[in-house]
């Protein structure tokens, strides 16, 4: 077991309780949303065990693992965009 | 810590914490999810071109038909997100966010699955903690999986009831039992010659326990559900990170982990109700108070108005306050709801939106309906603000709204919705409410404002009852 990983998770706990501590309700959807998009960095996981995956079964799941990861990340991020470029200040 | 991936990973993760630091405020909102954007394409194509630890992975053997598989798999993803994410209406926006996130939780518990299938042939890379990392993996990203696609099917009106039987929560509690008793046997036993098999059954089991966790809340709550699977899915691929020594993922699915557990509780707090209440309570199926607040409303009569006498009374009012709901964006009338607030405008009256934190489907929803339409987000007001000035607002306008406008939720102790903070509508001089029927609410509740003195009822479609108002306003 690698201490400094675990180490660096307890910090990541308390740093992703602070940051969003003072969110206004209008924005709880795009702030959902954008934290969706940031765990599709599971592609990254996926696409790590594609390259290495030897079974066609092993293949195959990897293949499905990539797709939903690169959906979960692509369209996470677009769609929070598509959300926030609506939110405008009067002119 | 010294190859440049370290670094690497250090500015990304710095990246997604200043990323989510600006998705929190309404001026930089979109900046930061960009930023947040970028770190995650920094992540991806500087991170594969450096060995992994112990060299596990190489990406410079030369090129294989995985890599062709990757390329192509990533393709068809980006297409599939790109599709949704550009083409979803903004009343689906909860349902999309489902699935992008069921999507992220199959994901995860695919490379733990897959992780373990290779442990399991070279055992002697896996420790108990790495197994116990693939395990919780494997657990939360398939429940997280399952559970996010009954909460779109919920959200798009299928089986949007609670589904609830007696001992469900037994059962429940059952399952996930068997599923954490063979999660802590496998732990210790990752070598045992069924441990491939009894993973698949955990991975199975916790599919089902995803559904049956999320079958019997009512689709009112769905927001709340969707928030902590997404923070579900953020755990998952954190503890994916510790399976595979890979730290970027580590820090971001613990950053969506925790903030989306804060997330989900502040939502509660908004509804005024405690998380627990939400995932056991089945709160649209505790028929009794509402049985009885209908009893209450037996006799009572509404008052209805015509389009023409609304217009007067908006006209010459000084300030008006308008609380949209849910009914309002099914109608697609938050471009007439605009016209109307820019037409009032003109006349000198004061126009202000009053956004119940759970108006919409999600916490959130209705901003960005508004803000679809063009409503400057300064116009848009919380509930707090908004409340200790409702005595001195000419005309309240109701529009699609219902359960956040109740004041069962102040005054009836037997209603469900009692303690729920409220828009105070019914404080107004006027309360025009905009109906298409007298059916209930979401929550299925009866709403005594609509009975009160001060109110009149608008009956019709939304969208042209907002239209017939802007033609009346214009000619008054």
């Amino acid at each position: 077991m690698d201490t400094n990983e675990l180490f660096i998770f307890i910090l990541a706990v308390f740093v992703g309780f602070e940051v969003i501590s003072k969110v206004p309700s209008m924005l709880h959807t795009p702030l959902m949303s954008g934290t969706n998009a940031i765990h599709g960095i599971i592609l990254f996981g996926g696409i790590l065990v594609l390259a290495g995956a030897v079974t066609p079964l092993q293949i195959g799941l990897g293949f499905v693992a990539v797709v939903f990861g690169s959906a979960n990340v692509f369209g996470g991020f677009m769609v929070t965009d598509r959300m926030l470029q609506m939110f405008k200040k009067k002119k | 810590m010294s190859s440049i991936k370290d670094y690497i990973i250090i500015g990304v993760s710095v990246l997604f914490i200043i990323g989510i630091k600006f998705l929190s405020s309404p001026k930089t909102a979109r900046k930061g999810n960009l930023i947040a954007a970028a770190g995650m394409i920094i992540a991806l194509l500087a991170l594969h071109k450096s060995p992994t630890e112990g060299g596990e992975y190489v990406w410079s053997q030369g090129w294989t038909f995985n890599y062709t598989l990757i390329v192509i798999g990533t393709l068809i993803g980006a297409v599939i997100g790109a599709i949704g994410a550009y083409s979803v209406k903004m009343t689906a926006m909860p349902q999309m966010v489902a699935m992008f996130n069921g999507a992220g939780g199959g994901a995860a518990a695919l490379v733990a699955s897959l992780e373990f299938m290779r442990g399991a042939t070279n055992q002697d890379k896996i420790t108990s903690f790495i197994a116990g990392s693939m395990l919780f993996a494997v657990l939360i990203g398939s429940l997280s999986f399952s559970g996010s696609i009954i909460a779109y099917f919920k959200l798009e009106g299928k089986f949007e009831k609670p589904i609830t039987f007696p001992g469900q929560n037994i059962l429940n509690g059952l399952i996930l039992l068997v599923i954490l008793g063979l999660c802590g046997w496998l732990t210790f036993q990752f070598t045992n010659g069924n441990a491939t098999l009894l993973f698949t059954a955990v991975f199975v089991l916790a599919l089902i326990f995803g559904v049956a966790m999320v079958m019997p809340i009512g689709g009112a709550d769905m927001p709340v559900v969707i928030s902590l699977l997404n923070s579900f899915t953020g755990l998952a691929v954190a503890a994916d990170g510790f399976a595979i020594h890979n730290l970027a993922m580590v820090v971001a699915g613990t950053l969506v982990g925790s903030s989306g557990t804060l997330l989900t509780l502040l939502m509660c707090k908004a509804m005024n109700r405690p998380v627990t209440n939400v995932l056991f309570g089945a709160f649209g199926s505790g028929g009794g108070g509402a049985a009885g607040a209908t009893g209450d409303m037996a006799g009572k009569t509404v008052k209805p108005i015509q389009a023409d006498e609304v217009a007067v009374l908006l006209a010459y009012a000084q300030q008006v306050v308008i609380v949209p709901g849910y009914g309002l964006a099914v109608a697609q009338a938050q471009h007439a709801v605009r016209e109307l607030s820019d037409e009032l405008g003109k006349r000198g009256v004061e126009v202000r939106f009053a956004i119940h934190p759970v108006a919409g489907r999600m916490p959130g929803h209705m901003n960005v309906l508004l803000a679809e339409a063009n409503v400057p987000y300064d116009q848009l007001s919380e509930m707090e603000a908004i409340n200790p000035t409702m005595e001195r607002v000419d005309v309240c306008l109701v529009i699609g709204a219902n359960d956040v406008v109740n004041p069962a939720a102040r005054e009836n102790k037997s209603s469900p919705i009692y303690g729920m903070p409220i828009i105070e509508a019914d404080h107004a001089k006027t309360v025009i409410v905009m109906k298409r029927s007298m059916a209930a609410g979401f929550a299925g509740i009866e709403n005594d404002l609509f009975y009160k003195d001060n109110t009149r009822m608008l009956f019709g479609d939304a969208k042209n009852s907002l239209n017939a108002l802007v033609a009346q306003v214009k000619a008054s």
